[in-house]
């Protein structure tokens, strides 16, 4: 297979997955309106791009920790789209048994060990993953690798860089991949940071940072490569920063009403999957005819996980302990409220 | 939500033993509907409700002495529901200040272990004096309540709650330790003076030693109360022969003739009729004396005496000299019943003008009896015997009924006394003036 | 005849214990601030850095939320990591990992990856150390589920605790006291593994149970001792398991003796004793002949004057003189 073809074949993959992700939160969205979703809903709407290069760097042996704003990296890490929905309408068949929701994502077989909802949180476990890689086994070009990502919000909380700063005294392999939106909340970048150029924030630990094109998976993802590669390598830490934007607000509830039309044009302009359809057109790596296949596959696979989500089984109560501890012990507690202490005597 | 009050239930009533709540915490109550009986110091009453609701809170336990005005129950509209179980409430034998009785410094403080001792035992709560802070009732208040209350002042176990057992502190050394439920021994704990709850147990351990120690209810304490006041009375006693073979005869005619009817009338019927329309006649007689004054009663109520299990009990017959013959043995026979079963209401024993006090079934032939209070005079019947007696030189047999009336000389005097006693001889001796 | 027991410090017990533990499992590592090089605040990890190396006997940055965090990183990785905070005061700084973090990984992801992390600290004032170094904040991490937190008070059980606490499968905070390093007992030799979720009668008496956990327990048996003199006593039970809470163990005792005094040195409200009390409300309370005592730190931020320090923290005399009040009010004579 010649390197062309095979480029052409990823890159129409990478499409394919960004499309998939574009049609999954949409349809979330509209779930979420629907009441089928609870919570709170981050989507990945206008950063399909960062997630499918970053998840095309990642390889099989390596860990992922992400933020909240999680669904896309668990359908491009491989997690059924139907599972995934599932998750989010909470059900037993959910990725994480609907025990976590939108902002929880976690398949321990595909080394997705979790989004977080705690700003920063994902970040000490992401790094304490690395140690116990760099611990476990060595260095080399086929060693594993944790990929921490983040928000650019969240470069502001003190276990970035308590974390950042354990990462380089013990030489873990570990890149910190920050998606910049350009917005906390509704928070610019500027307004939060003393270092707006977030890929700096890295240099009090001497971690080498970069910034790349957000909107252009190809260029997330030898971006994220090469630091991957690093850390398999040599156990150097990288600091990873995508410019992006995300289309819609924070989350699904949010008019998002803090920026301005123009603002909101510009990003639609950029949005990056018509972006990235118009350049594979006109490099003919697809045709129109093969990108409406994809997107309609996109559309039948996401009606599916639909259709699976609505016909899961909801958890039973009778299962609402089933997880309390990992290690049975005696005396765990198990009453519902009102019930009376159990006290076998 | 509406307070229910331990009633007044009776002239003499001070205060009332909840005997059994017949609804519990949540039960639906309609007015008018019992939701306990009262042990007042005359009978056992029924407590109603006013209005229709639902028992929010009983606030005293069964057994417990409860002053007039208390608050013994909440009842509600119906929408909280009850709180389930009694609120172990029982009043501090001192009425309380004030009507609020829900305040706790009203109840009886009681660990929960004495509690359930004293429920496990029948112990009312409330005959216990709580040794601990704040009067609380602690285990061994109970457990010495029990002690004294077993023959020879032993301690008693506690069943159940496997604690310690309490060792007697008898010091004549006569009390035996209770064998302990199973298991090793535990250690002794010594628990204060098994006499601690009952203070007068040392001054007459003599003869309790042999005597079954009896609680009084609340109707030995009334009667013993009256009584004595009732000895205080300066008093004086006429006794006087009647025959009664023609009232034997007329009673044995009326019977014949109403048997159908079901009435049986008896000789106390008569004597009841008899004695109603001569104090009819003897407004005097029908008096009572009411400390700076003498109240002459317009109407005639005749109480006849009863004797019940639990002490004497005087239901009234209102208007006895109004009232029919077969009206009257209905009443009577109606009253008696429901004295001994405890059941009179307080009007039906409350407000006689004169008592009628029959011992004759006894085989009794004279006695005296002691006046009930404020009446001014009791009469007592003996028992009818045949005698001998001479008429026109002849020895003849007459079957006679002494009767003794005691009267309280600040309201009458021999005279008026012995008057009463002649007509009412009069009348009994011609049967048909007591249908007049 | 037998010779005298060896009695070992509790602080010796626990440092035997971690070196036995890091011999068995590889995958068991310690992390904390100075415990390599410096041989740990209070010398609990002495000579295990020369013994296991760097790799192993982690020094750490001054990064609480960070290395308590990384730690979760690992256990949920499959290694054991052991982490010390120098105090319990510190972990405050980390409780987002612990809470947020560390007790809901397993549950909340639906039981996929378990957290097999250890975070070790004492707890405990009385050394002068004022308010921000002398508190006993244990009911915070008691109180959530997913944690389990343990409490040993004598060498024996720190021995057998922390062997337990390593090879369990859940995070478990190990509530050491700065007054107990220096206790000494016997310990057994060979292997000992607690089990979690137990606590224990340590003294069994029949006229009142008083119930307690780490240096309380120390206290709780003085006091017995002296009440045993007089021909009263007591029952102490240790509570050894903070979550899960063996409830069924002191409500049996106090059903038995119907007298309970809890000894707590955290806050009074809304501490271990008021839970204990709560609890004998509903298992012992047709048992109870006077109402649940509580002996517990005065509610203040604990000053430094030592004066101030001593009337602030429950001590034996404090025990002593509530548990002869709960025998007055029933009308205990011994
Ligand atoms: C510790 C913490 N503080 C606050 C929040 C609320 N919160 C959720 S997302 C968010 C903004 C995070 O912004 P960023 O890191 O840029 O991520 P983005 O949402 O843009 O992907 C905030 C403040 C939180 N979840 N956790
Ligand atoms: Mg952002």
């Amino acid at each position: 297979m010649s390197e062309e073809v095979q480029d052409a074949r990823q890159l129409t993959d990478y499409y394919a997955q960004m499309v998939l992700i574009r049609r999954f939160e949409l349809v979330a969205d509209q779930m979420y309106k629907r009441a089928r979703i609870g919570g709170y809903c981050h989507l990945n709407l206008g950063e399909e791009a960062t997630v499918v290069g970053l998840m095309a760097a990642l390889r099989e042996q390596d860990y992922l920790f992400t933020t909240y704003r999680d669904h896309g990296y668990a359908l491009a890490r491989g997690m059924e789209p139907g599972r995934v929905m599932a998750e989010l309408f909470g059900k037993s068949t959910g990725v994480a048994k609907g025990r976590g929701g939108s902002m929880h994502m976690f398949d321990a077989g595909l080394h997705m060990l979790g989004g977080y909802g705690i700003v920063g949180g994902q970040i000490p476990p992401a790094t304490g993953a690395a140690l116990a890689l760099a611990y476990r086994t060595t260095a080399g070009p086929e060693a594993g690798a944790v990929l921490c990502q983040l928000g650019d919000g969240t470069t502001n909380i003190g276990a970035f860089h308590e974390s950042l700063n354990l990462a380089a005294i013990w030489k873990l392999p570990i890149v910190y991949a920050i998606v910049n939106n350009r917005l906390g909340m509704g928070t610019a970048v500027e307004a939060a940071s003393g270092e707006p150029d977030l890929y700096k924030r890295g240099a009090s630990y001497r971690i080498p940072g970069e910034r790349v094109d957000g909107n252009d998976p190809v260029a997330v993802r030898q971006g994220a490569d090469a630091m991957l590669a690093r850390a398999r390598e040599e156990r150097r830490p990288g600091l990873l920063e995508l410019m992006s934007y995300r289309l819609k607000g924070h989350s699904v509830v949010d008019p998002a009403k803090y920026r301005s039309q123009s603002e909101v044009e510009t990003a639609q302009a950029a949005d990056p999957v018509p972006a990235f359809r118009a350049r594979l057109l006109q490099a003919d790596v697809l045709t129109e005819e093969s990108a409406r296949a994809i997107e309609d596959d996109a559309e039948e696979k996401v009606g599916a996980a639909v259709a699976f989500a609505e016909n899961s089984p909801d958890p039973a109560p009778s299962e609402l302990f089933d997880f309390a501890y990992a290690q049975d012990v005696p005396n765990a507690p198990r009453a519902l409220p009102g019930d009376p202490l159990e006290v076998e005597l | 939500m509406s307070e229910i009050f331990m009633p007044r239930l009776s002239d003499t009533m001070e205060e009332g033993v909840i005997a059994r709540w017949t609804k519990k915490p949540g039960d639906a109550v309609k007015a008018g509907e019992v939701i306990a009986e009262i042990d007042t110091d005359k009978a056992t009453m029924e407590l109603e409700v006013f209005e229709d609701g639902v028992i929010e809170q009983l606030l005293v336990e069964e057994g417990a002495t409860v002053p007039i005005g208390q608050v013994v129950a909440l009842v509600g509209p119906g929408a909280g529901g009850g709180t389930g179980g009694t609120t172990t409430a029982a009043p501090a034998a001192a009425a309380p200040e004030g009507p609020a009785a829900r305040e706790p410094g009203t109840r009886v403080p009681m660990s929960p272990l004495a509690r359930k001792i004293a429920r496990e035992h029948g112990i009312d709560p409330d005959t216990l004096a709580g040794s601990g802070p704040g009067g609380r009732v602690v285990r061994q208040d109970v457990e010495a309540a029990i002690a004294a209350l077993a023959p020879g002042g032993g301690a008693a176990s506690a069943p159940g709650t496997g604690a310690p057992q309490a060792t007697p502190a008898a010091p004549s050394g006569t009390g035996s330790k209770a064998a302990p439920a199973g298991g090793p021994p535990p250690p002794a704990v010594v628990a204060g003076p098994a006499a601690a709850a009952v203070p007068a147990a040392g001054t007459t351990a003599g003869a309790a030693a042999d005597a079954t120690e009896i609680p009084l209810t609340q109707m030995r304490k009334a009667t013993a109360r009256r009584l004595t006041e009732s000895a205080a009375v300066p008093h004086f006693d006429l006794t006087i022969p009647v025959t009664v073979d023609p009232l034997l005869a007329f009673r044995a005619d009326i019977n014949a003739r109403l048997a159908e009817d079901g009435v049986k009338v008896s000789v106390t019927d008569l004597l009841v009729r008899a004695v109603a329309v001569t104090l009819r006649r003897h407004p005097k007689v029908n008096s009572s004396w009411d400390g700076d004054r003498i109240l002459q009663h317009r109407r005639v109520h005749v109480g006849m005496a009863v004797a019940i299990e639990a002490g004497l009990i005087v239901p009234v017959i209102r208007d006895a000299d109004a009232k029919g013959l077969s009206v009257l043995a209905r009443e009577s026979k109606e009253l008696a019943e429901k004295a001994r079963a405890g059941k009179l209401r307080p009007e039906e024993f409350s407000g006689g003008t004169f008592t009628l006090s029959n011992l004759g079934m006894f085989g009794i032939e004279q006695f005296t009896a002691v006046i009930n209070p404020p009446e001014a005079a009791i009469l007592a019947v003996g028992a009818s015997v045949a005698e001998p007696y001479v008429e026109e030189g002849a020895l003849r047999e007459r079957t006679v009924i002494r009767l003794t009336m005691t009267s309280d000389h600040r309201v009458l005097d021999g005279a008026v006394s012995a008057g009463f006693l002649r007509d009412l001889k009069q009348t009994l001796e011609e049967p048909l003036r007591i249908l007049l | 005849m037998n010779a005298e027991p060896a009695q070992i410090t509790y602080r010796q017990a626990l440092n035997d214990t971690l070196r036995a533990e890091l011999t068995r499992d590889p995958n068991v590592i310690l992390l904390g601030e100075e415990i390599g090089k410096f041989e740990g605040s209070y010398k609990i990890t002495a000579g295990l850095l020369k013994e296991f190396g760097p790799e192993r006997v982690r020094d750490t940055p001054i990064a609480e939320e960070g290395f308590v965090g990384a730690a979760i990183g690992a256990a949920m990785l499959g290694l054991r990591p052991v982490v010390e905070i120098m105090t319990l005061n510190f972990s405050l700084i980390a409780i987002d990992q612990i809470v947020n973090h560390g007790a809901k990984i397993y549950g909340m992801f639906g039981g996929q990856t378990p957290v097999p992390v250890v975070i070790r600290f004492p707890g405990g004032g009385g050394q002068q150390l004022a308010a921000t170094h002398s508190q006993n904040l244990e009911v915070w991490y008691a109180h959530v589920p997913g944690l389990k937190v343990i409490a040993p008070s004598t060498p024996a059980d720190a021995k057998a605790m922390l062997t337990a606490a390593i090879r369990d499968d859940d995070p478990v905070i190990f509530l050491e006291n700065l007054a107990l390093y220096n206790t000494k007992g016997v310990v057994p030799d060979g292997e000992q593994v607690a089990e979690i979720g137990r606590a224990a009668v340590v003294r069994e008496g029949t006229d009142l149970t008083v119930i307690t956990y780490s240096r309380g327990t120390l206290i709780a048996l003085e006091v017995a001792r002296r009440f045993a003199e007089e021909g009263i006593s007591l029952e102490v039970v240790d509570l050894r398991s903070l979550r899960p809470l063996d409830r069924a163990t002191f409500c049996e005792s106090v059903r038995r003796t119907s007298r309970a005094v809890v000894l707590e040195d955290d806050w009074l409200s809304y501490g271990i004793g008021a839970e204990i009390s709560a609890t004998l409300m509903e298992c012992a309370f047709d048992y109870l002949d006077a109402p649940v005592r509580r002996v517990a730190a005065a509610e203040v931020p604990l000053p430094y004057a030592k004066p101030l320090e001593l009337a602030a923290l429950p001590d034996a005399e404090d025990l002593a003189r509530v548990v002869r009040e709960v025998l007055a009010a029933t009308g205990f004579r011994s």
